[in-house]
């Protein structure tokens, strides 16, 4: 398997992780719809056993990225590697594909559903049906093994349809918006089994226009937002774009220390003795800035330096206006 | 769950064994299921309800009591025209109402015909010479010649013997049986569009209910679209392939029981063995080249509704096609019948046609080649429309799309 693309690339490879080999790597993928343009240039690098997040709002191109990355769907533009292959579909045995849209035959039995997506990639239908049996009852379903899938319930039947992704043991997992229509029990669920995937050396993929999985999940993401990419590296990257900031207590108004604050400090006096301060972080960190505090006797009463979350970093990434839809899909879906 | 034991290789499945997978599944999926239980059942109730009218009829004809002609001669006149009706109707050489011999003291005529004894259409009386036949006018106009007849026959004597011939039955005359073979190639025909017809919209169904289930991304992304396709054809041409051995078997029990409901068929050019092999291959391929075009408008549609709409255009094309290969019947040999067989949708019709006629070998191996190539072509065209069209998804931004004297101007 490669490590990179096989060409190198004209204007260089910016987000690709050096040190780790590559489960996914696209550079410039394009698809156009009957002339409307659905995914515009986007690149994406996921390290092989990472948890790797697609963040983004409905409508931004994330289920058609995912289709060109499988090779469901060719791109207009654009090249991408699977498993360090150019052609997807020869590494299809290696993958499993959750997608967006919950699909099952409704009159078979859940292991046998299980069996059937496993021989899809190549299990024999035999070793299918025993790893089926087994996956149930390990998730807790054992009382469904036999049961067709229009006798489960909604949950049910997407648990029947994850296992059946991962029932062939495939190196690279991809799934798309997984934790939508399941309830916070099984989101807990489902998110504890992501994170065992990963310990054992499975990549995985995700789609998701909730912050907090992409957040609590995932070491990589990328935004996506109207087709486009604006971002892709690591959660702390994302969030380092947006400075820390500070909160200060202090006993004295002036005095030299006062230099190492940024000029467009807020100040606030509390009380006769209370000064309050807000500002960025400066670039240079806290270190110099407590040095400096300390040496001119600021009196610091308290300190605190607040870390922006993927929230704010998707904000000032993405827009307002992408966070706002992001917000929308979110309160859609639990009011649902 | 996972991270043990995972494959080494992580190819795609081959072709055919991702077919098989598809082709399986769906095989069993529809056999068992009610729908395709109705699906056989539908073809054999008109068969059944036929079947049964038939063979009521026949138990109806036989128990009515057939009239009879009464015979009121001498005992021995009675006993000779008795032996010439026998002699005539010997071998099934004529078909004349049977005599019933009544002594000449019974009563009078009237007497006879309004007797509960028999069902008595007319009398015979006087002699052999001066015969007198009494009865209703139309039962005098139907026996007249009859009995004309059996009174020749009569009057030659007892003794006479007809002497014996070598009988050597012919099927017909070379006009007789070139007409009846068109019969057998018309008819052939028509069961196989009815058959293809009822068969390939259970192949658009099934890819509508596939597209319900939301499934299909899922078969897109682990295996081919050629091979979803292919398996999902194969399945139902084995579906196909069980409804008719159904279908046949119920024929075969009813011919048994009312065999004469069935008309017979002129034996083909090719001979009945090789032109019912024909016949399946045919069918078969008729069937892939029709299921193949009904997938490829189920990849261009969403709903059922989109499914009616566009299947409809091609049910009536289908139906136009079956009528050319009807008229090509009678001129197999003539440029509208060689079109017929070189057109792809109606090429198995044609052959069909040509095999009741004409018992030539090569145009059936060529055409089924021919067939098989355009099933290819079609099965890659809808998967390369189904991939090209049905997997979109999510709002898109639009972007005006430019007119071709834009795109000219740009150019120059």
């Amino acid at each position: 398997m490669s490590e990179t693309l096989s060409e190198p690339l004209e204007r260089g490879n910016p987000r690709a992780v050096p040190d780790r080999r590559l489960a996914i790597e696209a550079r410039g993928l394009v698809k156009r719809f009957d002339g409307a343009v659905a995914v515009d240039g986007v690149d994406i690098s996921v390290p092989e056993g990472s948890i790797f997040g697609i963040l983004g709002p409905n409508g931004a191109g994330k289920t058609t990225t995912l289709r060109m990355l499988l090779g469901i769907i060719d791109p207009d533009a654009g090249e991408r590697h699977l498993l360090g292959n150019p052609k997807p579909y020869e590494v299809a045995r290696a993958v499993g594909y959750l997608p967006e849209e919950r699909g099952l035959y409704s009159s078979m039995k859940a292991y046998e559903a299980i069996a059937f997506m496993g021989a899809l990639r190549g299990l024999p239908l035999g070793e299918g049906r025993k790893r089926g049996r087994l996956m149930l009852e390990e998730h807790g379903l054992g009382h469904a093994v036999e049961k067709q899938i229009r006798q489960l319930s909604k949950g049910m039947a997407q648990t029947v349809q994850l296992l059946g992704t991962l029932v062939h043991r495939p190196r690279l997992v991809v799934l798309d918006e997984p934790f939508s229509g399941l309830d916070a029990i099984n989101q807990g669920k489902l998110e504890r089994l992501i994170r065992r995937l990963a310990d054992e050396g499975t990549t995985v993929i995700f789609s998701t226009h909730v912050i907090a999985h992409a957040e609590r999940l995932c070491e990589q993401i990328a935004i996506i937002a109207g087709g486009k990419v604006p971002f892709a590296g690591g959660v702390d990257e994302a969030r380092d774009r947006i400075p820390a900031q500070v909160r200060l207590e202090t006993r004295r108004g002036d005095g030299s220390w006062r230099a190492a604050l940024p000029p467009d400090t807020e100040h606030d006096v509390k009380n006769a003795e209370t000064h309050l301060w807000s500002f960025d972080l400066p670039e240079t960190g806290p270190e110099p800035l407590l040095r400096e505090l300390i040496e001119g006797q600021a009196g610091i009463l308290s300190l605190s330096i607040e870390r922006a979350g993927l929230h704010d970093a998707f904000v000032e990434i993405a827009g307002e206006a992408a966070a706002r839809a992001l917000e929308a899909d979110t309160q859609a879906e639990l009011a649902a | 769950m996972s991270g043990t034991g995972r494959g080494a290789s992580g190819e795609r499945l081959p072709l055919w064994r991702a077919a098989w997978v598809v082709a399986r599944r769906d095989f069993v999926a529809i056999l068992f299921s009610r729908a395709f239980f109705f699906f056989l059942l539908g073809p054999l109730f008109p068969l059944v309800v036929g079947g049964l009218a038939g063979g009521i009829g026949t138990q109806v004809r036989q128990s009515v009591d057939q009239p009879v002609l009464a015979s009121s001669l001498s005992p021995e006149e009675n006993a000779r025209i008795t032996a010439a009706r026998r002699n005539l109707t010997e071998n099934g050489r004529l078909d004349l109402p049977e005599v019933v011999s009544v002594e000449a003291e019974a009563g009078d005529t009237a007497a006879i015909l309004r007797s509960d004894e028999r069902n008595y259409g007319a009398v015979l009386s006087g002699s052999l010479d001066e015969p007198v036949l009494a009865g209703s006018p139309d039962k005098l106009e139907r026996w007249e010649g009859a009995v004309a007849v059996m009174l020749a026959e009569a009057r030659q004597s007892a003794q006479t013997e007809f002497s014996s011939i070598d009988l050597q039955p012919t099927t017909s005359t070379t006009a007789d049986r070139n007409r009846d073979q068109l019969v057998t190639a018309q008819a052939s025909q028509l069961l196989l569009f009815l058959l293809s017809m009822l068969l390939a919209g259970m192949v658009l169904s099934n890819l509508v209910e596939e597209k319900a289930n939301k499934i299909i991304e899922i078969l897109a992304a682990a295996i081919p679209m050629d091979a979803v396709f292919l398996g999902k054809l194969f399945a139902m041409l084995g579906i196909s392939l069980v409804g008719i051995t159904v279908w046949a078997s119920a024929i075969g029990v009813l011919f048994l029981a009312a065999g004469n409901i069935i008309p017979p068929l002129t034996v083909p050019a090719t001979g009945w063995p090789a032109f019912i092999a024909l016949g399946i291959i045919y069918f078969m391929m008729n069937y892939l080249l029709l299921g193949s075009v009904f997938l490829a408008i189920g990849s261009l549609a969403n709903t059922v509704r989109e499914v009616q709409t566009l299947s409809m255009p091609v049910t009536m094309s289908q139906v136009l096609i079956f009528f050319l290969a009807s008229l090509a019947v009678t001129q197999i040999d003539q440029p509208i019948g060689i079109a017929a067989m070189i057109f792809p949708l109606s090429s198995p019709y044609a052959l069909l046609a040509l095999a009741a006629q004409d018992d030539v070998v090569w145009p059936h191996l060529l055409g089924l080649a021919w067939q098989a190539l355009f099933v290819v072509l079609f099965i890659r065209l809808g998967a390369a429309l189904f991939r090209k069209r049905v997997m979109k998804s999510g709002r898109q931004a639009k972007v005006p799309r430019k007119r071709f004297w834009q795109r000219g101007s740009r150019a120059a």
